[in-house]
């Protein structure tokens, strides 16, 4: 085990670690945030930059700093290291400049958008982000493209933060879609429209940050903060059935799976539980889903005994 | 006990005088008050034949304003339902088709819109709330009326006819001067 000390906050953790997953030991304000980073994905991480921190003594062999800020969630822990990130204003203002590059070609159009309000941007831009731009030059656009029946990439908000790319490879057989081009030109596309159709690929609608890969069988249908996340669960033979469905009334909107708390997934669950089974009568209802009370989606959304289902709440 | 303002009196059960008893004095006294106020103006105007004046940000009726091409602006984002603490207003969004550019601003508009005017509060919220500018309140009053489907208004009555365009430019200057 080797001891990593970050804003004053000692943990020990496996050799190997990083300094993200240390963080996420110790957990509460001090974790970096992460867009590219995904826990489950092999290789993720390292793109977006937005979980810099400072190293200030680099080993208890070695104790210089490190000259740079590094990516936490890429760098390694090692024996004596202290890490410093909220109590560094360098990290604070560096992560700053990250979030302005990361929207100079964002077409900041949640009011539009269908990830709104549990957008990772939003959060991020919200919390570390100015509220005004310097960019005057044009933002380069893209059309949306439908991949597969079920999902719509929209190029303009992806941050190429490489995830839905690991997904594919990763969970299904043979991707078919990937990074074309490179540098500002880089974009996510598929060889031919409209080839994805494994049944696991709808993952990378819940894996993207942003709004970029969204449900088709949900876009425009309502905002996430009027519906209502509810535990579920079904019998499938492809995958472990759990997932969070997000209910109107007695009607379900859209099948989503369950997110932790740094918005990853903990199980895939197929496409035909996530887009095709959308009747109450499919599912066995759980309860209420715990959403932060941070969270937009908090509004109207009451926890207050396990296995209330929608319409049987009396008494609130 | 003391007493917690120096307002308060004891009460006196003393006997009236002759003059108190025949009551005449204070009748006319009363009488004298009422018949000034005959003479004095009016505080109190005919309305409606009368309007007063409305401040330039009172707040009534609201508006869905269309852009300077006769676009709707909401996109139903539904921030002003979010924001709204009287929960009065419930929308359906619906995709733009590729030639309806002329009709909707953005990609995605409110298919219906419908604000409860009963349960609204004149607070707006959903004014402040809006980032493309689209509800704003105006000086109209909410008519009254006799039946309460009629105060759940929809598109047909809060979207802004083409050709007579409510005019909102007062609301939107930042200070007046004193
Ligand atoms: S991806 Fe996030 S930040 Fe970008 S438009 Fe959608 S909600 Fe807004
Ligand atoms: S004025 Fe206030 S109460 Fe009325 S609709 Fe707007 S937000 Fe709701
Ligand atoms: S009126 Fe404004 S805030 Fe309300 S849905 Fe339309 S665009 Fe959004
Ligand atoms: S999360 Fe570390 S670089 Fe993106």
């Amino acid at each position: 085990m080797v001891k990593v000390k970050i804003d004053g906050f000692e943990i020990e953790v496996e050799p190997g670690s990083t300094i993200l997953q240390a963080a996420r030991k110790i957990g509460g304000d001090i974790v970096p945030p992460a867009m590219c980073y995904y826990s489950s994905l092999k290789g993720s991480g390292g793109k977006c930059r937005t979980c810099l921190v400072k190293v200030a003594k680099s080993s208890e062999k070695d104790p210089r700093p490190m000259p740079k800020l590094v990516a936490s969630c890429s760098t390694p822990v090692q024996d004596g290291m202290e890490v410093e990130n909220i109590t560094n204003p360098g990290v604070l203002e560096a992560r700053k400049a990250v979030v302005e590059f990361l929207l100079i070609n964002h077409p900041l159009d949640c009011p539009v958008c269908d990830q709104a309000g549990e957008c990772k941007l939003q959060d991020l831009a919200f919390e570390h982000g100015s509220s005004l731009t310097r960019y005057e030059e044009e933002r380069r656009t893209f059309d949306k493209i439908d991949i597969g029946p079920y999902i719509q990439l929209h190029m303009n908000r992806c941050i190429l933060c490489y995830r839905c790319v690991y997904t594919a490879d990763q969970l299904t057989d043979g991707r078919v879609h990937g990074v074309l081009n490179r540098g500002d030109a880089a974009e996510i596309g598929t060889y031919i429209e409209n080839s994805i159709e494994n049944d696991m690929s709808g993952n990378m609608i819940d894996v993207c940050p942003v709004g970029a890969l969204t449900d088709k069988t949900f876009r425009f249908k309502s905002r996430v903060w009027f519906l209502n996340p509810m535990d579920a669960h079904r019998d499938c033979d492809c995958c472990s059935g759990k997932a969070t469905v997000w209910m109107f009334g007695n009607e379900i909107y859209r099948v989503t799976a369950r997110k932790d708390e740094y918005g990853e997934v903990a199980e895939f669950i197929c496409n035909t539980c996530r887009f095709e089974k959308k009747d109450t009568a499919d599912w066995v209802i759980e309860g209420p889903r715990h959403i932060e009370r941070t969270s937009v989606i908090s509004q109207n959304h009451y926890e207050k005994t396990a296995g209330d289902v929608p319409g049987t709440m009396q008494d609130n | 006990m003391q007493s917690l303002t120096n307002r308060s009196k004891l009460v006196v059960n003393k006997k009236m005088t002759f003059w108190e008893r025949i009551y005449l004095p204070a009748i006319f006294g009363g009488m004298r008050i009422t018949l000034r106020h005959f003479f004095k103006k009016n505080k109190t105007v005919n309305y409606p034949e009368v309007k007063r004046p409305f401040s330039p940000v009172y707040r009534g009726m609201h508006v869905l304003k269309r852009d300077e091409n006769g676009a709707e602006r909401c996109t139903a984002c539904g921030l002003c339902a979010v924001a709204c603490p009287a929960e009065a207003i419930s929308m359906v969004a619906a995709e733009r088709k590729p030639d309806q550019a002329h009709l909707y601003r953005e990609e995605k508009y409110a298919a219906t819109y419908e604000i409860n005017m009963l349960r609204c509060i004149f607070c707006g919220l959903c004014e402040e709330a809006c980032p493309k500018e689209a509800i704003f309140l105006t000086d109209r009053i909410v008519p009254a009326s006799l039946e309460r489907e009629e105060f759940i208004y929809g598109k047909e009555k809060l979207v802004e006819p083409v050709d007579q365009r409510i005019d909102i430019s007062l609301r939107q200057i930042k200070s007046y001067p004193q």
